[in-house]
């Protein structure tokens, strides 16, 4: 199995290819054969990346499974993983079964509906696989072009003004990047990501437009990869996207979106800011601090105010995704450890939220809080997973929410105790947003008309979450599962990262 | 001496026999009903003739003392332009028939402007190059005044013609400046006498206007007036000729004579280039955002594509050339296949270009509407398409140069316009349910549209060789 990860990365979009060239016609027939052959592509793929875990030694901190072949331009095609990026690809091939089941009750253009999943699929493995610059590159723009069409087709009211949002915000962010891979093509002579993770860019200060750039030539290209992954993760102030494209994408694709693409900004930072520009992310830490910071806080007092269930936990996951930029850039164990985890679990978690959400706006077509209230009466069993995951996403002691910022806290206390002590209010007010959207959603008195006759959970929509819960509570009570992987390799790029900034800075560090 | 000479210049002999021979022989013969059978019979010439360079033997080769070059630079973009205006006759031969526009000096015009634009990208001296380009251009005002009932078509060929004119004046006017201070009209005795590294204040005037000449060939910004209305007015097939293999002779040109005549001198025309970039870039971008129609739209995206091709001329290095050359590839196989879906929209039976009539097309046309969104995508450059590696290959000449302003210049303008082709796709997806444009399309057209579609898709594993052929290309050149 020399090529484990092009097939992985690969099944989906075969699968979609024989979509398009074998499946005709529209009828209810060839949608239910759409529907099929794309969860079984999804379920196959999802057994063969179980093959990685057998295979996956945690304790070497170098790239696993590697593959690499000549490519134009004198780039290459290479794949491989390292404990960092692992369990992102694992999380990709659980999560899009469950994604594809979900949206089973899709009834317009479900063939290219299914062929956009599929294709998704595949960009997003190639993205968390690619250790070529140009070749990460590719998947990882590549991506916005079916998540524009699923936005664009499939979702709501204002679908229009979200697709072109989404679109034009990543992709300004990307072609900056895309400058300085250019750049750095021609500064170490190599696209290859191990390579470069070692090679030391210059960070004499350099003069730029009658300024001193402290990090010099470092700090310039952590600025045009900050540009695409702080637009991606999404952090404050460039968030304004996320709810605009999670209100208006269909169900499985806000599922997809919180799930899987916003850790993609995650993993660039910890796969080229850290290892590649110590110098420039230590420079710019602060920064970050301060915009993880406000993030949690200010977006968490706007996810108060939202009427619009999906914009409320579409601002939730800007104020989570804070805690990981602010875990990553505090550059220790606990705090990259705590990062990675609550990319994992919020993957699980904000994936299972938005098909909360998604249940109900399938019988009632509308996403107002306003509009539900008492649901605990006539739908008991969705009011206790909806209570589920309100408690994982608040962070409760026992599901995986918790361990993640627990650890992050920790990271950033060793690191900035002000941040630490701003960040750990965020815990409050998410209490304070999600448990006020579950006491309006579900608990008191049956009072609205239109919910007397609604239905509780299906037998599909129930396993759908079975594994979902099953995750979230098993990550929480026994975290080694993942800090196990992910640990070995965090240990060398914490250590590689200090390593590499100059005696000076790590003197100021303490 | 013109013994050695006759077979260097074959293939636009054969061309020019061609041409006078079918000329006569429509005229005395059958007239506008040879139409077809002479479409066909000089895309045949045209892609044989293509065979015929792309697998002659030999290194370079000149004729007439230095006047005629034939090398691989040449050779390349003479592939290019047979081929793409090859693609051209005959995915138009339908439309031409339906509209009433078949006529048999179509094909024949076609072949005298590519025999000048032969002449163009061999060109080795001032003279030749010249003449190479007003052969050319008269034959495409023609062209462009093809409809003579149209007002439209009638202005658009009258605007092409004044302005050229004028454009055709500047040149020259910089072509005897460069011959006063130079001494020479060869672009190898040109180079010769630049020895200092900076050209003398009289040649730098003559190299100006000659940039400015070609400037406007290629319709590069500022010089660009003239495109959106020529494109518009002009009829479709003709729109899309002018879109393909003339702006590959053009860019070619432009290349031929930087680098050879100015050879020496790189940083005096490499700014000048720089900046014919950057406005074209960001002009073809946001001009390009309020359009309605979609056949000036493409005259603006065409503006913004020839930005790029020129940022990889800025960067004066072999891997400039190539990269240019490669983006110039790219750029004629994704226009061929647009204009093949735009030859194809009507409605009622009537040719329209407008872009909102193409509401919910993608409900009635489902494969169509797929082939034009990958095109669209590759158009705004974003990967996997091959357009992306088009402009990846200009910004890392861009870069490599030390240009990296020009770099960011360039991503941030692709942005920009990447809007108004997600704009297409929005109104052949996500639009307000309405009766969508029809599309009546020959198997050729049709063939044209999915198979460059393909391309697009597929080029991502190799670009289907083409890189080390542009390299060896771009070397001839930059020596």
């Amino acid at each position: 199995m020399d090529n484990l990860l092009s097939i992985i990365t690969f099944i989906p979009a075969v699968a979609a290819v024989i979509m398009a060239l074998f499946l005709r016609g529209n009828d209810k027939a060839a949608q239910a054969n759409a529907k099929w052959l794309a969860l079984l592509a999804t379920i196959a793929t999802a057994l063969v990346s179980l093959l990685l875990l057998v295979g996956f030694d945690p304790q070497n901190t170098g790239m696993q499974f590697v593959e690499e072949y000549d490519w134009i331009a004198g780039l290459t095609y290479k794949l491989g993983i390292d404990g960092i990026s692992v369990l992102f690809v694992l999380l990709t091939t659980f999560l899009m079964p469950i994604t594809i089941l979900s949206t089973w009750s899709v009834e317009t253009r479900v063939k290219e509906y299914m062929i956009a999943f599929l294709m998704l699929e595949t960009l997003m493995l190639g993205v968390f696989c690619a250790l070529d610059l140009v070749l990460f590159y590719l998947f990882f723009e590549a991506g916005l072009i079916p998540m524009f069409l699923i936005i664009g087709i499939w979702g709501g009211l204002n679908r229009i003004y979200a697709a072109f949002k989404f679109f034009l915000y990543t992709f300004l962010g990307s072609v900056l990047m895309l400058v300085a891979m250019i750049v750095m093509y021609f500064t170490a002579g190599t696209t290859d990501i191990p390579t470069l993770m070692t090679f030391d860019f210059s960070s004499e200060p350099m003069a730029l437009l009658g300024m001193t750039v402290t990090g010099g030539l470092q700090t310039l290209l952590f600025l045009a990869f900050f540009a695409s992954f702080a637009v991606k993760m999404p952090m404050w102030p460039v968030h304004t996207w996320l709810p605009d494209a999670h209100v208006q994408a269909p169900t499985a694709g806000s599922v997809i979106l919180a799930a899987v693409l916003l850790k993609m900004g995650g993993y660039g930072f910890l796969r080229f800011s850290l290892p590649m520009f110590p110098v420039g992310s230590y420079v710019m830490s602060d920064v970050v601090f301060w915009m993880s910071a406000i993030a949690i806080v200010y977006t968490s007092l706007v996810a108060l105010a939202q009427e619009d269930m999906k914009k409320l936990i579409a601002y939730s996951s800007v104020a989570h995704m804070g805690y990981v930029t602010m875990g990553i850039f505090s550059a220790n164990q606990q705090g990259v450890d705590g990062a990675i985890f609550q990319m994992i679990s919020h993957g699980f978690i904000s994936g299972a939220l938005f098909l909360c959400v998604g249940v109900i706006y399938d019988r009632m077509h509308t996403r107002e809080i306003d509009a539900y209230g008492g649901l605990v009466n006539r739908m008991p069993a969705y009011a206790l997973v909806f209570l589920f995951f309100t408690m994982a996403n608040v962070g409760l002691p026992g599901t995986s929410g918790f361990v993640g910022e627990f650890l992050v806290l920790m990271g950033i206390f060793q690191v900035n105790t002000v941040i630490a002590a701003i960040a750990t209010t965020g815990v409050i007010f998410s209490a304070a947003y999600a448990l006020w959207l579950y006491r309006r959603v579900a608990m008191g008195a049956l009072i609205k008309e239109a919910l007397k006759t609604i239905q509780d959970m299906s037998r599909r929509e129930r396993a759908i979450f079975a594994p979902l819960i099953v995750m979230t509570l098993l990550l929480g009570v026994y975290p080694a599962l993942v800090t196990d992987i992910i640990g070995p390799s965090v240990a060398q790029l914490v250590t590689d990262y200090h390593a590499a900034l100059p005696a000076m800075a790590e003197a100021a560090t303490h | 001496m013109t013994g050695v000479d006759f077979p260097i210049l074959l293939p636009e002999i054969i061309l020019a026999v061609y041409a006078m021979a079918a000329l006569l022989f429509a005229v005395y013969g059958g007239k506008d009903k040879l139409s077809g059978l002479l479409t066909w019979a000089t895309a045949g010439l045209f892609v044989a003739l293509a065979l015929l360079i792309a697998f002659r033997n030999g290194a370079g080769a000149q004729a007439f003392g230095g006047m005629f070059v034939d090398d691989a630079f040449a050779r390349f973009a003479k592939v290019l332009i047979l081929l793409s205006a090859a693609g051209v006759l005959v995915m138009a031969q339908d439309y031409m028939a339906r509209r009433d526009l078949a006529r048999f000096e179509y094909p024949i015009l076609v072949t005298l402007s590519v025999i000048g634009m032969m002449v163009m990208v061999s060109a080795g001296d001032l003279m030749a190059l010249y003449m190479g380009l007003e052969l050319q251009s008269l034959a495409l005002y023609v062209l462009a005044a093809m409809r003579r009932d149209s007002v439209k078509s009638t202005e658009a060929g009258l605007k092409y013609f004044v302005l050229g004119a004028l454009s055709s004046g500047l040149l020259l006017y910089g072509a005897s400046l460069t011959y006063g201070f130079a001494g020479t009209t060869l672009f190898a005795g040109i180079s010769s006498t630049l020895t200092d590294g900076h050209a003398p204040l009289g040649l730098l005037f003559g190299l100006v206007f000659l940039l400015a000449g070609m400037a406007f060939k290629v319709s590069a910004a500022p010089f660009h007036m003239w495109t959106p209305d020529v494109y518009e007015g002009a009829p479709t097939p003709v729109t899309a000729f002018f879109a393909t293999a003339p702006k590959v002779a053009a860019m070619a040109l432009i290349a031929r004579v930087v680098n050879d005549a100015f050879a020496s001198v790189p940083s005096d025309w490499s700014q000048i280039v720089a900046a014919l970039a950057v406005v074209s870039m960001f002009l073809g971008a946001v001009a390009a955002i309020g359009q309605k129609d979609i056949k000036r739209l493409m005259a603006y995206s065409s503006i913004a594509h020839m930005g790029y091709a020129l940022v990889g001329l800025a960067a004066a290095t072999p891997q400039g050339v190539q990269a240019t050359l490669i983006y110039m590839a790219i750029y004629v196989t994704m226009n061929l296949g647009t204009f093949a879906f735009i030859l194809s929209m009507e409605k009622d039976g009537r040719p329209v270009t407008d872009i909102a009539s193409l509401n919910q097309f993608a409900k009635a046309e489902p494969l169509k509407a797929l082939a034009m969104l990958v095109l669209l995508f590759s158009l705004a450059g974003v990967p996997p398409m091959l357009g992306f590696f088009g402009k990846f290959y200009v910004l890392k000449a861009g870069v490599d140069a030390g240009m990296v302003w020009l770099a960011v210049a360039g991503a941030v303008a692709s942005v920009i316009g990447a809007f108004y082709y997600l704009r297409i796709v929005y109104f052949m997806y996500f639009g307000a349910d309405q009766d969508p444009v029809e599309s009546r399309m020959s198997p050729v057209q049709w063939v044209m549209l999915v198979a460059v579609a393909a391309i697009m898709v597929l080029g991502v594993v190799n670009m289907f060789g083409i890189e080390p052929l542009a390299l060896t290309a771009a070397e001839a050149l930059v020596g």
